[in-house]
This record gives C-alpha cells, structure tokens and sequence, in this order.
C-alpha cells in the first residue's frame, strides 16, 4: 500500500470522533483521538481501553464514535484487538484497520501482558497509546509513566521514579512500526498513523497527550506543553521502521527543563521555597541523556 | 461413529464439528488434551479457523469476546484458576450478550493446590450471566457442546459446558461422535446481527449510567430465565436428530416411588445410580434428581417434580464458605417457605479436591437424611487429619 508522499502529508478532517463528548478543555487525549481517526479513516475498528477516552466518548446512548467502536475492559484492548483481527481473517473479510488503543496506565501497566502477547505473535493491528503520564480517569493516580518529580495524587510527594520507555519495549518486540508523536503537531500525527496502518504486522505510536486536569496547566497551553516537552529532549519522537531508528527530529533551538516544567502545577513543589533544585537537576539530565541517545 | 476415546478427545472432535471460526486458549490441567487436540485438528487443515495460542486465560476470554463481537464463532476451553483469572472477562461477555462456547474440565481452586476435580470453579462464575450445564458422562458432554452452539446462538447467551475433571476429560469410553453432516444439519452457519463491522458504524461496550444500567441487567436475568425454553427445544430436537437423551433441564431417575431423593449434578450421577439400584434390591426407594442445565436453574422443575416428596438430599462438590452448600441452598429456596414445613432437605459436600465419592459414602448418606435431616455434613472427612486446635 504505497501512499505518495503527498497523500501521507495531508492533514484529514472528517469528523470520525465527533465533538461533543466530556473532555475537560484543552484534553491533549480528546485532540489525539480525533487526529488517530480521521488519519485511519472509515474503514476502521477501534478497540478502546477503560480509561478517560472510553469514558468521555462513550456514553450510552450518544457515543462520539462514527466508526465502529468496541470497549471490553481497562487491561484487554491488545487481546481484543487480537480476537478481532483473527475474526476477520477466519471469516475471509476485510482489509479493515483495526486500533487497539488506551493510556499509559492500561497500555504499560495492567494490560503490559496483553499488549505483548499482541506484539509477540504478530496480529495485523496498529496500538495506540494516548500518554497523560497518570490514571487519569480515577482521579490522577501515579503509572508507570509518570516522570520523576510530578505529583499525582498517589506520589503526593513527588514520584520518586523514571518513566518506563515503553516505545523501545515494543520495539524490542521486533514488531515493524514504532513511533513517537505530540499532539500539537497534525502533520506528522497523522502521516505516522497513515505509515503504521500501511504495514503489515503489529504497530505501536506512542503519543504524549498532555492533561490539563493532572498536569496543572491552562487547556490553552496543551499544545505549548508538547513543543516544549520536545525542545526540552525529554520526549524525543522518532520512527523505528524494522528495528532501525529513522526520523529523529531534530531540536532547533534547545530549552532547560525548568521551561516546561513551570508551567505545570504537577512540578510546582519543586520551585517552592525549600523546594527540589537536586530533582530539576536530574530531570535536566535526563534530558541530556535523551539528546545524546536519541541525537536530538 | 460409535468408538472407545478419551473423554477430552470426543469434545476436541465434536467442537471441531460446530465448526468454531476463532478458537483461543491457554493450557491448564485437565483441560490440556481438548485444546491440543483442536490444536491438532486445525494444524492437520480438518478445521479451517485462527487457532489463537495466547499468553494467559485473560487474554484467551478476551481474544474469542473480540472475535466474536467481529462475528465469529468463538470458543474456549479452561478450568479452575484459569477460569477465575478470566472472571473479569466472564462478565463482560455475557453483559455483551456475546454467544461464545466454553468448555470448563472442572478442578478445585487454590489454596491448597490441586489440580483434581471438584465444581468450584465454575460455581464462582454462577452469577454472571452464562448458561452452565453438566455433562454426567463423555457421551453427554461431546453432545451439549453442538447443542451449546445452537442455545447461545438463538439466545445471545455464552455457554459453558461443564464435565469433571480427569473423571470424564481423561476418561477412555464408548462415544458415538457424530459425522460433519449430521453436525451441519443440525447446527446451521452463525448469522449474527450485532457485530463490529465498518459497513454499519456503532459501539459496542459503551458504558451505562444509573438512568441505563439496572435494565441491562434486568434483561439479562430474563433472558437467562427465557432460555429454559431453548435449552428444553434444543434437547428435544437433538433427541429427533441423533436419538440420543442429552441435556436438558433436569433427569430423573426411579423418582416416581422414592422416599428419599437425591439430588445432584456431574459425573457423580453414575455412581448415585448405581447405588439406587442396588438399595432396590435391598427393598429401598431411592431416587435422583440431576441437574443438567445449573444456571438458569430448574427451580420450577425441581418444585414441580418434588412436590411431594419429603425427604431430599443435595450432595455437590463445591461450598460457599461460611454459608455451606451452593447447590442446596439453590433447592432450599425452590420450594416455598411455607409450603410442608416438615419437608426436610440435607446437604452434603462431597469430593473437594478429587477425593473418591464412594457407594459406601452414598449409602451413609441416604441412611443418615433417613433417620434425621443434615443441615450441613462433609462426606468422607478424614477426621484424623485434623485436631481440635484446627478448629
Ligand atoms: C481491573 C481494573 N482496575 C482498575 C480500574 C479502574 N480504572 C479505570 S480507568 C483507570 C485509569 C486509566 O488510566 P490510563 O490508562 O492512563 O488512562 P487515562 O484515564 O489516564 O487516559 C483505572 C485505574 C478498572 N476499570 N479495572
Ligand atoms: S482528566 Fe485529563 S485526560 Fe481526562 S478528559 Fe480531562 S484533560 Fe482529558
Ligand atoms: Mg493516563
């Protein structure tokens, strides 16, 4: 399925996850979702995860999904996916696009299993994980992607560990696609969506999707947020296409952490007076490890 | 084709039949040799369908959920703690009203561990919204599974089809397995309406709040209730097609005379027939009550039948701790309160764990509920084993 460089770089709207739905203002998940979609097109399923997408788009009898839309459970979207897709194969149907997806917290910690087991045996399916680093939905509890020093409603302290990398797992599963996104960039959100549902096998984009609710931010500054995180290094974006690392983009002009990190009320304990100049320290190197071996 | 074969073989051949399109399981004794069997089957091209090889019970129950919500035919097999580590999954199937087939080998739960039989495991799952029948022998339990499909299918309720560990999965007997014909006429292709498919957009799983929730399950209860008039046709009309008594909601056997009655369900039956005639022999009369369709349960069946019988023991190999019986408490509640307050109805808990329930154990028992009635007894305990301190 070669696409022309052209048709891969046009930004879609089509309107296949519909406004009107309960996300809260400026939800970097609610704009990811509809980017995902309209990337994907009508010829789609999409295995979506207990979590706050599932809860905000869904509601019986208005769900905001015009393409069909399958929820099961928090920690079974990849198995699901998986059921579907054997379904279709068995039953001699399709070509179909078939995305499981969920959050950080159902893709990396309890449904970890599942999304493997998809990965390892090799099911035709794109997975999508929207990343708000927290349980959102239950109320900003701590995952395993929470970054050093933020404060979730379960590391009211501050947490005191480093964000699992979950796109090098998956990559280290020798599955075909992985790949990085932010959402404040359509283009390249869309054009990796279009690229993973190209290829045969399973994918895995990994998109951070900032949270105004956990994060502490205006809803206004979402798409601030995630220039930042990128110019910052500390959420690098790439493509890993058949295990070769492609596409790094390149930081044009590099920003201390300290910039991202002020904006947002889930790092403020650390600027207070008596404050963590130690934990910004180690976020900066964090940072830097990033730029070095990721070549930012 | 009438041939000696294991118990786990004739169900693998006869699953097979039913011709499932998305068959997904993780392997657990002793439910190990139906799903390699299958594994066999569809390795050899005798059955086209994905064979899903996963990498846990939860994920098996949520491979055949999504297969089937893409309109597949969908099954599994599992038992014990792999049936509790779908639990979650369990539930959400039947609330999806997703027609799907299981076959649980009944085993006991850990702790202590033991692989042997008893019907605990899918006792913990009797609330959830899936048909469960009991098979009494390897020829009952090959036959409910081509019924199980065509029940799910016409009710949109998932089955499992339950047979005791070991006992009857390892078990070599006569099992007439029927030809791929017979199996088609019997059982037409799956034609759902309720599916992903990108042609007809909707939403599957959405969630429900207060205003919506109560009646889905209020649904679903009546549905479970409605399906007493499948699961009586469908054994009917198995019986037309095969000649062969299989399923069903209940059996009896020698009831009409009996003073005592013995109910109960599974493999044990045999052995409590067996017994029943011998004690004939011996001028008594004893009958049997067998459930075979557990949930939904034959409580109007079990009135009905029983009505005038005033001695009734419930032997059953499972318990709710700190309340006692499940099974017994199910027929307690069948007949009304009121109703013959000098009707007694013991319960006995027997077989935990694999341990033999013997005729001597059996006849214990009916010479016990016939001098008084039991509230609570477990047959077989070996009192050595444990000391006051334990207690
Ligand atoms: C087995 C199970 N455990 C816990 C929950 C409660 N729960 C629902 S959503 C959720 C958090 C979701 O977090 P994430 O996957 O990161 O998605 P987000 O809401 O942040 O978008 C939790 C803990 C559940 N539904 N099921
Ligand atoms: S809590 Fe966060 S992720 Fe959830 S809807 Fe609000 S902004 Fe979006
Ligand atoms: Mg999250």
């Amino acid at each position: 399925m070669n696409q022309s460089a052209e048709e891969l770089n046009k930004v879609e709207k089509k309107d296949l996850f519909t406004s009107g739905h309960r996300a809260c203002g400026g939800c970097g998940q609610a704009l990811a979702a509809r980017l995902v979609q309209d990337a994907s097109g009508e010829n789609t399923i999409a295995c979506v995860a207990t979590g706050c997408l599932e809860v905000f788009s869904s509601p019986y009898p208005d769900p905001s999904w015009r393409i069909p839309f399958l929820h099961s459970l928090f920690e079974n979207a990849s198995a699901v996916a998986s059921g579907v897709e054997a379904a279709y194969k068995a039953l001699k149907k399709g070509p179909v696009n078939i995305i499981a997806q969920g959050g950080d917290g159902s893709t990396a910690d309890i449904g970890f299993q599942s999304i493997s087991g998809m990965f390892e045996r090799g099911h035709n399916v794109l997975y999508v994980c929207y990343d708000n680093e927290a349980y959102m939905n239950t109320g900003v509890q701590r995952s395993s992607f929470t970054p050093l020093g933020a404060r979730t409603s379960t590391t009211p302290m501050g947490n005191k560990t480093r964000k699992k990398n979950m796109p090098l797992i998956a990559a280290n599963h020798g599955i075909p696609y992985v790949a990085t996104a932010t959402v404040d960039d359509f283009r390249d959100l869309q054009r990796k969506v279009k690229t993973a549902l190209s290829i045969e096998g399973p994918k895995y984009i990994h998109i951070l999707a900032p949270c105004p609710l956990g994060w502490g931010h205006h809803g206004e500054l979402t798409v601030e947020i995630c220039r930042l995180a990128k110019d910052t290094g500390l959420f690098p974006i790439y493509e890993i296409v058949d295990g070769k690392m492609t596409n790094v983009k390149k930081i044009p002009v590099k920003v201390p952490v300290q910039e991202y990190l002020k904006l947002q009320g889930r790092f403020s304990h650390l600027f207070k007076k008596g404050g963590s100049p130690e934990i910004i320290a180690e976020i900066q190197q964090i940072a830097n490890q990033n730029i070095e071996r990721y070549n930012l | 084709m009438l041939k000696q074969i294991e118990g786990s073989h004739a169900v693998a051949e006869v699953v097979a039949k039913c011709r499932p399109n998305v068959i997904s399981a993780y392997p657990i004794t002793p439910q190990t040799h139906i799903v390699e069997e299958l594994a066999n089957i569809v390795g050899q091209g005798k059955l086209d369908a994905e064979y899903v090889n996963v990498e846990s019970e939860f994920s098996a129950a949520s491979v055949v959920l999504g297969a089937s919500a893409a309109g597949a035919r969908a099954y599994s097999a599992t038992t014990s703690q792999g049936l509790l580590l779908m639990s979650e999954v369990i539930y959400c199937i039947a609330g999806m009203r997703l027609p799907i087939v299981f076959t649980i080998a009944n085993r006991a739960i850990s702790a202590p561990l033991s692989i042997w039989n008893d019907q605990q495991d899918s006792m913990a799952l009797r609330d959830s919204g899936w048909i469960q029948l009991h098979a009494e022998d390897n020829q009952e339990a090959a036959d409910l599974h081509i019924q199980a499909f065509k029940i799910a299918e016409e009710t949109n309720l998932p089955i499992m089809v339950c047979m005791d560990g070991f006992i009857l999965t390892h078990a070599f007997e006569p099992v007439d397995t029927p030809d791929q014909k017979e199996v088609d006429n019997f059982l037409p292709p799956f034609r759902p309406t309720n599916i992903v498919d990108p042609r007809w957009p909707r939403g599957i799983g959405l969630f429900a709040d207060p205003r919506f929730y109560m009646e889905t399950r209020y649904i679903l209860h009546r549905a479970m209730e409605k399906s007493e008039e499948t699961i009586k046709k469908v054994s009917e009309d198995f019986k037309k097609a095969f000649g062969r008594d299989s399923g069903g909601f209940i059996k009896t056997y020698k009831l009409e005379a009996a003073d005592v009655v013995i109910i109960s369900m599974g493999s044990v039956v045999g052995t409590i027939k067996d017994l029943i005639d011998q004690l004939e022999e011996e001028g008594k009369k004893v009958g049997l009550l067998q459930i075979c369709s557990y949930r939904p349960f034959p409580r109007k069946e079990i009135y009905n039948t029983l009505k005038d019988k005033m001695n009734i023991v419930v032997v059953e190999k499972s318990i709710s701790l700190g309340r006692g019986g499940i099974l017994a408490s199910d027929v307690r509640w069948s007949f009304p309160r009121a109703e013959k307050k000098d009707r007694n109805i013991s319960s006995f808990i027997a077989g935990l764990g694999g341990r033999n329930i013997t005729k001597n154990d059996l006849r214990y028992m009916v010479e016990k509920v016939e001098k008084e009635p039991v509230e609570l007894e477990f047959l077989g305990l070996n009192k050595e084993l444990i000391s006051e301190k334990d207690l």
